[in-house]
């Protein structure tokens, strides 16, 4: 049998407030354990949140970007249930009235392709703190500091139908919320993690099947593959005449596979309801034209404009425009060099080759974007070639100079132009390569072009590489066809 | 001294007749000879006590003096206080000390009043007897074998008995009026939103509000004065600004029209009770005020209402008490849900356990829409009463309470105990505020007249409970415990 795959996602964006969503404690990543928790944040007896303006400001940004729905009124909830990370026994939520209604978010695939993921909603919550299970000895430390940071939990429609389609629309998200500089979105350190629900159908079947939920996913990787493990999983089970149970999974990443937490049966009823300590919240239409109006521009609008206004390709417009780094980087780059699909050239080719190999992301580029700018910039002019441009490019990631026209300068690789040097060469070149050179004469005319390259190379190589091939090329054409 | 108002203590002290030092070792002396048989408070701090007085005796030696400079005052103990014991009456906070103090304690501190302790209350509030104490029942002063009333019973039995002149109370379904009609004292509970609730260890937080308790309504209003006012730290106080409480006391009555509510005047309703209330209400009429009848009619919608709205919330309000950072934490748990579940049934007493039961339910799935969506809906009806009936009068009338203090474990029978609250409960539901004075004796037992006003109207209260005072001495009267020892 034939069968569909039918994925939707939550998606949770730790937002880059200073302090937390109900207090004033710092948000940053990484400080000693508990000593970014206030009394509120620990739930003490008698304590009471107060919004973060800066957590709404943030949610309603997001909206807009994915031409979403801004209620005037959304409404805090407690979902209730005991977790010893969870300080006041309930998180602080919007399940009723979200922050964010519906919107959309386009994404494109590797084939070039797009197609546009439907966004349910999008809400505000505060995250819990984390529990440590190693090192105490048989008992477990909580760790507070995490408690009370500023999420935007962000649920799609089940509209995706490969594992390649979640992870693009994750990291269209993911350069959406970078872009507006809501989230930093790091990873690795949970600034964004995602729940996966997933479920397969036969092809054709107009009804979802029944669905898995796979907890906390955090990499465009594991999201991946916890996807093809659960598909597989279910559609094998299915085949084999079992069925699939509503419930919660782990996906662990060192066995690359999912795992049972609960099932429907065990899941809590988290007894939702406003919460009291709280107003709602209501937004006044100054208030969002004001956000509108202060919007960045975003991927999908840069991609446009890369593709329209500077002539790249689909594709390139959409690698270019991936990240706000990425792209800030090219245009710093283009700006410089003052052409886009050179900058778009080197950026993807050079550039990005250099960075896959040392697994740097390209805000540690060691060649800053003014640097590769007037490198490429250099080429352009005719100062150097193509091959010592490489040079170049190696010797400032290596650090060997502040600016490309140093490394030029010092290594000596400013092309030769000069018509009479090269000539020497070449004259030197024919009259050491007799044996060559009586081949090139004894072939068919037709056959000539191909030979000539021992002597391009022989020149080049005399001229250590500075000689302008184009114009050593003309050269001895005209020399040899001379002897000919 | 133990029986002066704020008012005239203030004086004696700007008179020099005696300093806060001298009132407040009085005053301790008192809680140290008769409080071992009142039970009134929880924690006496007699070493800050001191030290506050001495710095309000030199504030007032520099010329520095407000109006309540160097006045004692006792803490309702579910208001935390920094460095300082706070309980909320329960086992569950026995070992519980503030690293922080609430707003109304800090502003009263700022006001340069003496905090002599902490008082006793039914546990995290919820009760209408003060027999809800892991701490103990309080006993009221007028009749040690009557119960002072609850939750505040602690706050209006230490200044009925003449321990404090003044205490600050809470009241979330009538937790500062009826102990104050029981305890024969004068009693506000401030619109919702009026007075800051950070700092006070929540019971149901979209009712409970804190208010002044004290000898008098020019007392009261004295202390709403120091407490009122938007707080930054509480998204619910209202941003709005705060009058002087004390310059429309005496504010002439002529023409008020006052409304008495006749669901307020039917069954259940002690006779004795009614007459005194009557009584006082001709007192207003003597006072030039009109007088007719007005009906809430969903008034008898409140108690179910309430015992919904009010434990669903605490339900979620008292799960952070699971015995994981701060409180009670039962011995050697085998695992964490043994942790849960032996530390809260050891920590929590026998109606705070019930109300978290029955607000665990309402809210459950499946229930949420019969149980809380409904009551909502009746408490908007509930409200939109009172807002009707204040277009017609300006305040209402009538029974603090059904009846007077009952007899220490007399209402074995929860449900009994909830029907106290008939005529208070529906005032929060309303968010409105209300005021309970002394308006005569059934059996040598405190009769409370409560008075209601229309949202922010707590200036007009005051007044209005000022004017009957000066008409009238039920306040002035000392119970009998407190006038021997002297």
């Amino acid at each position: 049998m034939q069968w569909e795959t039918v994925i939707g996602l939550e998606v949770h964006v730790q937002l880059a407030t200073k302090s937390k969503i109900f207090s004033g404690a710092s948000t940053a990543f990484g400080a000693e354990p508990n000593s970014q928790a206030c009394a509120v944040d620990l739930g003490l007896p008698g304590v009471l949140p107060v919004l973060n303006e800066q957590a709404v400001a943030m949610a309603v940004q997001f909206g807009l970007a994915i031409h979403a729905e801004i209620p005037e009124v959304s409404i805090f909830d407690r979902k209730n249930y005991f977790y010893p990370d969870l300080p006041k026994g309930y998180q602080t939520s919007q399940m009723y009235h979200p922050i964010v209604g519906a919107g959309e978010v386009e994404i494109t695939l590797e084939d070039g392709s797009s197609k546009r993921i439907r966004v349910h909603h999008a809400h505000l919550e505060e995250d819990a703190g984390k529990s440590l299970h190693e090192d105490f000895h048989g008992m477990t430390g909580i760790d507070l500091n995490r408690a009370g940071t500023p999420l935007l939990e962000i649920v799609s429609e089940p509209d995706m139908r490969s594992a390649k389609e979640a992870a693009a629309y994750l990291k269209a998200i993911h350069s959406i919320v970078t872009y507006l500089g809501i989230s930093d979105g790091n990873m690795a350190e949970g600034s964004m993690r995602c729940d996966v629900n997933v479920s397969v159908r036969p092809v054709g079947q107009a009804e979802f099947g029944t669905r898995a939920e796979i907890k906390n996913v955090n990499s465009f990787r594991f999201v991946e593959r916890a996807i093809e493990f659960e598909v597989e999983r279910q559609i094998e089970l299915l085949e084999d005449g079992g069925k699939v149970v509503q419930e919660t999974r782990l996906y662990d990443p060192e066995r690359d596979e999912t795992r049972s937490m609960r099932t429907k049966e065990e899941a809590n009823d988290y007894r939702y309801f406003p919460c009291p300590d709280l107003l709602p919240v209501v937004l006044d239409q100054a208030y969002v034209d004001h956000l509108r109006e202060a919007l960045p521009e975003l991927p999908d609008e840069k991609r446009a404009r890369f593709q329209a206004e500077l002539g790249l390709s689909a594709y390139d417009a959409g690698v270019l425009s991936a990240t706000r780094e990425m792209a800030e980087y090219f245009e710093e780059v283009k700006d410089v060099c003052g052409d886009a699909k050179s900058a778009a050239n080197w950026v993807m080719g050079e550039l990005a080759g250099a960075l896959n190999r040392e697994g740097l992301p390209i805000t540690d580029s060691p060649v800053s974007a003014r640097q590769l700018g007037e490198l490429i910039g250099r080429v352009l002019d005719d100062t150097i070639n193509g091959k010592a441009a490489k040079q170049v490019f190696q010797a400032l990631w290596n650090g060997q100079g502040q600016s490309a026209d140093e490394v030029i300068e010092t290594k000596g690789l400013k092309q030769v132009t000069d018509s009479g040097a090269i000539e020497a060469m070449i004259d030197q070149v024919i009259a050491e390569s007799p044996a060559q050179v009586a081949q090139y004469r004894d072939a068919e005319p037709d056959k000539r072009g191909k030979m000539i390259g021992y002597f391009v190379g022989q020149v080049m190589k005399a001229s250590r590489g500075t000689a302008n091939p184009q114009q050593v090329n003309a050269l001895l054409k005209e020399k040899l066809d001379a002897l000919c | 001294m133990h029986d002066k108002t704020l008012t005239e203590l203030a004086a004696a002290l700007t008179a020099g007749e005696f300093t806060s030092r001298e009132l407040t070792e009085h005053l301790l002396a008192r809680i140290e000879r008769l409080d071992g048989e009142l039970n009134s408070f929880i924690t006496v701090t007699p070493e800050a006590a001191l030290a506050a007085a001495d710095a309000a005796d030199a504030a007032r030696a520099r010329g520095e003096a407000g109006p309540l400079t160097g006045l004692p005052v006792a803490i309702k103990d579910l208001f935390c206080t920094q460095g300082v014991l706070t309980t909320a009456g329960s086992k569950m906070l026995a070992n519980f000390v503030s690293p922080y103090d609430a707003t109304v304690v800090e502003r009263l501190k700022a006001a340069g009043t003496v905090s002599l302790g902490k008082v006793n209350l039914d546990e995290f509030a919820m009760g209408s007897s003060n027999e809800n104490s892991a701490f103990g029942a309080v006993k009221n002063p007028w009749d040690a074998t009557a119960v002072p009333g609850g939750s505040s019973g602690g706050s209006a039995a230490a200044v009925a008995a003449g321990l404090a002149p003044a205490a600050m109370g809470t009241d979330t379904g009538g937790s500062i009026r009826q102990p104050a009609a029981f305890c024969g004292i004068t009693g506000l509970k401030p619109t919702y939103g009026r007075v800051s609730r950070w700092g006070i260890i929540a019971y149901a937080s979209s009712l409970d509000q804190a208010g002044p308790m004290a000898r008098s309504a020019s007392d009261c209003a004295l202390l709403l004065n120091a407490i009122a006012g938007h707080d930054p730290k509480d998204s619910t106080s209202v941003a709005r600004g705060v009058p002087d409480y004390t310059e429309e006391l005496g504010a002439p009555l002529t023409g008020l029209k006052i409304g008495l509510p006749v669901e307020y005047f039917g069954d259940g309703l002690d006779p004795e009770v009614e007459t005194a209330v009557r009584e006082a209400v001709r007192v207003y009429e003597s006072l030039g005020a009109t007088v007719r009848e007005v009906s809430l009619p969903h008034t008898h919608y409140a108690i179910p209402a309430y015992y919904v709205i009010a434990p669903a919330e605490a339900s979620s309000n008292l799960s952070r008490y699971d015995g994981v950072r701060f409180g009670h934490r039962c011995q050697a748990p085998s695992d964490l849900i043994d942790l849960y579940k032996r530390s809260r049934a050891e920590g929590f007493g026998e109606e705070v356990k019930r109300r978290i039961l029955i607000g665990t339910h309402t809210l459950s799935e499946g229930f949420f829409d019969a149980y809380y969506k409904k009551a909502q809906q009746v408490r908007r009806l509930i409200r939109q009463d009172f807002l009707d009936a204040f277009e017609e009068v300006d305040v209402l009338m009538g029974p603090a309470s059904p009846t007077p203090a009952f007899d220490l474990g007399a209402k074995k029978d929860p449900v009994s105990m909830y029907l106290q609250d008939i005529y208070t409960i529906a005032v929060n539901l309303a968010g409105i505020p209300g005021i309970s004075v002394p308006a005569g004796f059934v059996k040598g037992r405190p009769v409370g007249l409560q008075i209601l006003g229309t949202h922010f109207a707590e200036a007009r209260l005051l007044n209005v409970a000022h004017r009957f005072q000066q008409a009238t001495d039920w306040h002035l009267r000392r119970p009998e415990l407190a006038e021997e020892t002297t």
